[in-house]
């Protein structure tokens, strides 16, 4: 009999330890794997392939027992079966930090792929297979990479952005805390590919298993990358360092204030040399394009927008948790038929995607197709892949305010229309929530974030319009 | 050597050692005082100022001790959508409530974390719990 039970943080966070303890008080081994990404069914117990969850301590003897009610085999379970996963294929199955796992499931088949093919005929693949940049921007991976290639300099850096802030997000700490190999084969793929031998992971504070993960994996797998060597940093909880040039000013001490581009990062980055910065994701995904080849993975998707993306579906939904897919599955598909509408059971009123500067969809938006491009149509942006949806008891004046007052909070005060703008905007909505000259000061509003779209040196000033003024546009009611 | 003495020699070797040493001193110390940002300037050769500048940009520097035990409350969007606002949050006088935002917990919140120890699908019930132990 193999149990298996996740240790990522949130079975952890639902009380997966106390449960494993249990199963291990009454003499079974307990497998601590990754997780499959069904969050509202952790923690969740796997026997033998059958899923029991979510589960108490007080379920265990009845697991036992056989006596429990079971989701059935977890593998054909409606939300697995519907998903691609190339990024989380290994999710629900190996242990995190098992070498023997990682390569049993055809770990460091990138890698040998990569350096069988050497430099220049790695970066081609990556610009065949269309990837861009998961982080949010959707920059085609393989030109940066070509960038770093071919600028000048005998030092090189590639760094990893997993500073995932954005709320509803967490494809990334779970690919640190449920394949953290995955993630340093992928750092070794894009050292080898642009020359560089040094990699920096940027991890936020408020991953404290993430971190202890990746420090272990990195420990672990040394030898494997080597010459090579990645090297993880912790932040210090400032949300503006997801932001690429502000990463780079944390991991050199500084304060994490934005730079002005250009130069490019590619050409100018951490301490002046050529420097790769990658999403978490976006690295995650090149040892399978290495081991399959890049028309496989541009086979996947649609128009400009190629392959998969790890989708996390959270907030108030029934069926929450990640859910990889090739683009172009519309945001209704994935709110009613994979999401299962509301937890609460209300109907859905508003989608936030990607993150807190993206847009706030109605539900009359739901046959966009996840598209970089379309969703840029729409005056929306997918991010990160973060989907968080809301029923009819929100505010959206509220939320309005909420994405100016953080704005306000995590601005790194560089440039005036984030810094004063994202202040005078939260007084602003307080007028208008208290009732004072409405139509006026929603022009006012409306005036102050065209102010910051287009004079906001990167995307936290630049970007905070768009939860805003979509609000204001799909939700004028909450306004009036 | 002094435990703070003996974080800047662990780390003044690195590139960029100054984030690593502050987030040292501040697991250890629980705040960054102002004797060890002068420390830290001298050992690195940067001003106070430089240094000060830092500890003040990031939220998890303190530069006094938390007077009460301290519990985050995720309150973005996807732990507002799932209630965190309507959650009765009291310290009680005794824990203080932090807002943070965002802890990765996106489709079980509202979502709370107390030292490096997380919590998911929290209610009224569970967040007097948590205050409980905590205090």
């Amino acid at each position: 009999m193999i149990i298996k039970i996740s240790d990522d943080a949130v079975a952890v966070a639902c009380g997966a330890d106390a449960i494993a303890d249990a199963f291990v008080a009454r003499g079974h081994d307990v497998k601590r794997v990754s997780s499959w990404g069904m969050q509202w069914l952790e923690p969740l117990v796997e026997i033998d392939g059958i899923g029991y969850g979510p589960a108490g301590v007080d379920d265990v003897d009845l697991i036992l027992a056989g006596k429990a009610d079971s989701i059935g085999l977890i593998e054909q379970h409606p939300f697995i079966v519907k998903q691609t996963r190339l990024t989380f294929a290994r999710a629900g199955k190996t242990r995190p930090l098992s070498l023997d796992d990682y390569y049993a499931s055809d770990g460091f088949a990138g890698l040998a792929k990569a350096r069988e093919l050497g430099a220049d005929a790695t970066i081609e693949t990556v610009l065949q297979s269309g990837l861009r940049g998961r982080g949010g921007a959707g920059f085609p991976a393989g030109i940066k990479w070509r960038t770093v290639a071919d600028a000048p300099g005998s030092r090189k850096y590639i760094v990893c952005n997993a500073d995932e802030g954005d709320s509803g997000t967490f494809a990334d700490r779970m690919v640190m805390e449920g394949d953290p190999f995955m993630l340093i084969e992928g750092m070794a793929i894009a050292g080898h590919a642009v020359g560089a031998d040094k990699g920096y992971v940027y991890i936020r504070s408020e991953y404290p298993h993430a971190i202890a993960k990746m420090e272990a994996a990195v420990r672990a797998s040394a030898h494997i990358i080597a010459p090579f060597e990645v090297e993880v940093r912790v932040g210090a909880g400032a949300y503006v360092c997801g932001e690429e040039t502000s990463l780079l000013n944390s991991l050199e001490g500084k304060r994490g204030e934005v730079r002005a581009k250009p130069p490019l990062p590619a050409i100018e980055g951490l301490f002046g040399c050529p420097t790769v910065v990658n999403n978490v994701l976006t690295l995650a995904a090149l040892p399978w394009i290495m081991a399959n080849g890049a028309q496989a993975y541009a086979d996947y998707g649609m128009g400009r927008s190629k392959g998969t993306l790890p989708i996390q579906l959270a907030g108030n939904v029934k069926y929450g948790g990640l859910f990889e897919t090739a683009f172009g599955i519309t945001l209704g598909e994935l709110i009613n038929d994979i999401g299962g509408g509301t937890a609460s059971g209300r109907p859905v009123r508003a989608v936030q995607v990607g993150g807190p500067l993206g847009a706030y969809h109605p539900s009359s938006q739901f046959d966009l197709p996840l598209d970089y491009e379309a969703f840029t149509a729409a005056d929306g942006l997918i991010g990160h892949g973060g989907v968080v949806v809301f029923d009819d008891s929100v505010d959206m004046a509220k939320q309005a305010r909420f994405a100016m007052q953080f704005c306000a909070a995590e601005s790194c005060g560089k440039c005036t229309p984030c810094r004063i703008g994202s202040t005078r905007g939260v007084e602003t909505f307080d007028r208008i929530i208290a009732g004072e000259r409405k139509s006026e000061n929603i022009e006012l509003i409306t005036d102050l974030c065209n102010t910051m779209k287009f004079g906001s040196l990167c995307a936290l000033g630049g970007f905070t319009p768009y939860p805003v003024m979509s609000a204001i546009t799909y939700f004028p009611e909450d306004f009036a | 050597m002094s435990e703070l003495a003996s974080i800047i020699a662990l780390h003044i070797n690195r590139e960029g050692p100054l984030l690593p040493i502050l987030n040292d001193v501040q697991a250890a110390f629980g705040h960054v005082s102002n004797d060890a940002i002068r420390e830290i300037s001298q050992a690195l050769n940067l001003t106070r100022a430089e240094v000060h500048g830092v500890v003040s940009f990031y939220h998890d520097y303190r530069t006094s001790p938390a007077p009460r035990p301290v519990i985050k409350l995720c309150r973005a969007e996807a732990c507002q959508a799932r209630g965190v606002d309507q959650l009765d949050v009291d310290g009680k006088g005794r824990v203080d409530i932090e807002h943070v935002y965002c802890l990765g917990l996106c489709a079980v919140g509202p979502a709370a974390m107390i030292g490096d120890k997380v919590y998911a699908r929290i209610d009224n019930a569970t967040l007097a719990a948590l205050v409980e132990g905590a205090a």
